[in-house]
């Protein structure tokens, strides 16, 4: 019968074609590259000098010379922010990449090998669900002695639930097909079944939830350090520029406060952005839009 | 009902031991003496003294015999004491927790009722303003560090506008004792409002959500067809149709609370357990650590377990069913 | 001749959608549709899932999505149905009893859905006397959907619907799922109402049904009104039955295949 099609199997909202939300991930993709081009071009080419003492006046506010100012040192607040936001990045690429690869790992072993895996699996996520990240991720870096590798491992070993929670759910759904029943009839081992055809299609799964995942992970970088833990002072971190610069803003010297906070804001906004838009495309069932 | 309970308290269990055992692993492998974070820059101390410490605190036995004698001294409620206060943990902790807990408790209720209206405004006029402005703040809140929104408040309140003070719960210099309440809510207010700020987002979103789901649903279009206005939609089957996910979440939320509210103490110098967590971890005050990790996960996984219950006892399909 | 409740003329229903890129087509759900339905009549209208027979319900009670456009002219008890006659009519005078029994909140006691949109003050005499009408228990009442069966919960639909102010009912597909006495009871509660004076449109795919109970068959196909049939037409080898297509629907039905002429139906 050729009846039109039935509209009503389209939502009660209007339709959003794929094909705008394909033209928001270049958008959101663009900006994220623009940034991080620029955050490490500025790394690269800003002259260390202006992180020395006395390098420019001291306090000074935003200006033509100085665009964020300086801190009460003669610090150039605008090289400062530009380096930490350069080590944000670094810092947040190693700490969602050793994340994901949790994730990937822990999410296949419980989906293929048995129940029992996968008990021990849920109880742990339950577990790091249930302490408050916040003080796993301080626990950590108490344990690891501060320090880079203290903050990279609290922070990884608190974001892998939910991704390893989807590949999990993922792998489960293939588990039982054909390609997987034969090669295990062929007496392949596990971890051959996992690196030949599981690890393959959970790959995309995988890299959206490192995009989903990298905003966090900054964002806790800079929390931490906030709080006095990983770097030592005077590292260019945002979480250090900000509390160095909190004793001086009751003396009126906002821009400290508000200018490597904005510069993170903006950063995050960005990566959430391109994060949740990607999901759309992959994944219209479960995004909001 | 009441095995779905009591399955959830034996998971709990497991899940305090599984934190306790881990907390004390991580502790316990970290390069910090604690004699001599506990000693500190007493230098009259003698070498006998020390090893009387060390075996006052069972250093010298097996890791495995360390740990069930700490675990055993837990559970006759000795947390120990803490090295930075020279203080019983529990005492340290009783006086703080009272102030965190007030802390949260107002963050927790309005962040949970204002991201709830919002998110029902913005799934009732999706697309529209009202929705754009909703989701540009909640999409806005959730990349902003906790910790900075506290600044940029203490920017604006106090210095700028002068309507705040600077920091702790009461004034510099006065006795806890002699503070009034409303010197005490004077110092309240900024960081129990960044953690609400914060907090609104998550609630907004999923609300806004959820609502939309349920304005989506056959139900909703019967009602339409019966002829309810919006108003009473909303009262007979949105409402109760969106509560009960959106408190759910809120419970759950419990973790993400206590992690912003060890940043808004820090900020604002707020003595809670937050900001004497920081100052434990920094200080190697592991007694102290090892107590509020554990009471904070005590806290998160209850919030948890409430969320079940209550998903459990409002839904009729689960609770005439279990 | 009895009053007309509902009259539709040149009733179209069209669809925006993106065409991707920033265009966009129309596509037509009901194109110049033309019905009337009188006092204490049951008109069914039939066709197969995508004929527009749904649309034709979601217009008249104003719930259709968002992206439909909406032409022609619908007029209850001779005037205008615009939107804020709707409002003063709908659950009062206009009636609905959807498809499906997730049309029903999952979170409220049955007894408390019926009750809405009665008089408060006698609200509860009221949900009783309907419950007793349809043959549910009392205690019923306080029981959730998915407590009931797929009969009672229709049941409970035809319940919400009855008002002692009721002139339209709508029906949308009262009756799959059901087993043959169920659906029996359904078409006898139709019936019942027609006989106090309501008018009943009817929305079915099931020709049966339809020719049992209603006194005019309307046949839809791919949005458009091919036929107004009598049911009594449909019977035997549907020698009677006016337009041909309505006859190939007729001799499609497995029961009367042994008739020549007879094209198959795919529903």
């Amino acid at each position: 019968m050729n009846a039109p099609p039935d509209p009503r199997l389209h939502s009660r909202s209007r339709p959003r074609p794929r094909l705008r939300a394909r033209r928001d991930v270049v958008v959101s993709l663009s900006v994220v590259v623009l940034l991080v081009v620029c955050v490490i071009a500025g790394h690269l080419l800003l002259d260390d000098a202006a992180l020395r003492p006395n390098s420019a006046p001291r306090s000074s506010p935003p200006g033509v010379e100085h665009p964020f100012g300086t801190d009460h040192l003669g610090q150039d607040l605008f090289t400062r922010v530009v380096k930490g936001l350069a080590l944000s990045l670094g810092i947040g690429v190693l700490t969602a990449a050793i994340s994901t690869a949790v994730s990937a790992v822990l999410g296949i072993c419980a989906a293929l090998l048995g129940r029992r895996v996968d008990g021990v699996v849920s109880w742990l996520i339950d577990l790091s669900i249930g302490i408050p990240h916040l003080i796993f991720m301080i626990l950590l870096a108490f344990t690891v002695g501060g320090g880079v590798p203290g903050i990279v491992l609290g922070i990884a070993l608190t974001h892998w639930m939910s991704l390893a929670l989807l590949v999990r759910a993922d792998v489960k759904q293939i588990r039982g097909a054909e390609f997987i029943l034969v090669s295990r009839g062929l007496g392949r081992s596990p971890l051959f079944i996992a690196r030949r055809h599981v690890l393959p299609l959970v790959l995309p799964q995988l890299l959206v939830g490192f995009v989903l995942m990298f905003p966090h992970v900054i964002l806790h970088e800079a929390a931490l350090t906030f709080l006095g833990f990983g770097f030592s002072p005077q590292t260019p971190a945002i979480g250090i520029l900000l509390s160095e610069g909190m004793p001086h803003i009751s003396s009126g010297m906002w821009w400290l406060a508000v200018f490597p906070g904005l510069a993170l804001l903006l950063l995050v906004l960005g990566f959430a952005r391109l994060g949740d838009r990607v999901r759309t495309v992959l994944d219209p069932a479960t995004s909001n839009g | 009902m009441p095995r779905l309970v009591l399955l959830r308290l034996l998971r709990l269990a497991t899940l305090l031991i599984g934190v306790s055992v881990l907390a004390f692993v991580l502790v316990r492998n970290s390069p910090i003496d604690p004699v001599q974070a506990y000693i500190g820059a007493d230098v009259n101390i003698t070498d006998e003294q020390l090893a009387r410490l060390r075996e006052q605190w069972g250093l010298d036995r097996s890791p495995v015999e360390q740990y069930l004698a700490w675990a055993g001294t837990l559970v006759q409620g000795d947390f120990g004491t803490s090295t930075l206060y020279k203080a019983p943990v529990l005492d340290v902790m009783g006086a703080r927790f009272g102030a965190s807990l007030a802390l949260m408790g107002v963050a927790w209720t309005m962040s949970g009722v204002l991201g709830y209206l919002l998110g029902v405004a913005a799934a009732m006029h999706r697309g529209r303003l009202a929705d754009r402005v909703v989701s540009w703040y909640s999409y806005t809140l959730s990349a902003t560090p906790t910790f900075w929104l506290g600044i940029v408040f203490l920017v604006v309140f106090s210095v700028w506008l002068g309507w705040f003070p600077v920091g702790l719960a009461g004034p510099q210099g006065v006795p806890a004792t002699d503070v009034t309440f409303a010197q005490r809510l004077h110092h309240f207010v900024l960081p129990a409002l960044t953690l609400s700020a914060v907090g609104v987002a998550n609630i907004a979103m999923h609300t806004r959500e959820k609502m939309t789901d349920v304005l989506n649903s056959d139900y909703v279009a019967f009602a339409r067809a019966r002829g309810e206005t919006t108003a009473q939609i909303f009262r007979n089957h949105g409402f109760r149709n969106s509560v009960v996910p959106a408190t759910t979440l809120q419970f759950a939320y419990f973790a993400e609370l206590f992690g912003g509210s060890v940043l808004a103490e820090t900020v604002f110098s707020y003595p809670g357990l937050g900001s004497t967590l920081t100052e434990a971890a920094l200080g190697g005050d592991v007694p102290l650590l090892l107590g509020i990790v554990l009471v904070s996960a005590l806290f998160v996984f209850t919030g948890n377990l409430i969320a079940d219950v209550v998903n459990a006892a409002t839904d009729p399909r689960i609770r005439r069913r279990a | 001749m009895s009053e007309p409740i509902l009259t539709v003329s040149e009733l179209g229903v069209g669809f925006v959608q993106y065409a991707g890129g920033l265009r966009t087509r129309t596509v037509t759900g009901i194109a110049g549709l033309d019905l009337e339905v009188r006092e204490g009549e049951v008109l069914a209208v039939i066709g197969a899932s995508g004929s527009g027979k749904t649309l034709l319900a979601q217009a008249i009670l104003g719930i259709l999505p968002r992206n439909a456009d909406v032409t022609g002219e619908i007029r209850f008890r001779g005037e205008r149905l615009t939107a804020a006659r709707r409002r003063r009519t709908l659950g009062r005078e206009i009636s609905y009893i959807p498809q499906s029994v997730t049309n029903l909140d999952p979170l409220m006691p049955v007894g408390r859905q019926v009750r809405i949109g009665l008089d408060p003050r006698t609200a509860r005499q009221e949900q009783r006397r309907l419950f007793a009408r349809y043959d549910l228990a009392d205690e019923v009442a306080g029981l959730y959907p998915f407590e009931l069966s797929g009969g009672m919960l229709r049941r409970v639909l035809f319940a919400t619907s009855v008002r002692d102010t009721v002139r339209l009912i709508i029906a949308d597909e009262p009756t799959p799922g059901l087993h043959a006495e169920a659906v029996a009871e359904v078409l006898r509660h139709l019936r019942e109402l027609a006989a106090e004076g309501v008018a009943v449109l009817l929305i079915t795919h099931d020709i049966l049904s339809a020719a049992a109970v209603a006194e005019r068959v309307a046949v839809m196909n791919g949005g458009r009104l091919v036929t107004v049939e009598s049911a009594s037409a449909f019977t035997g080898d549907g020698d009677g039955l006016g337009h041909p297509f309505a006859r190939d629907l007729w001799r499609a039905l497995p029961q009367n295949r042994f008739s020549a002429g007879g094209v198959e139906w795919h529903w």
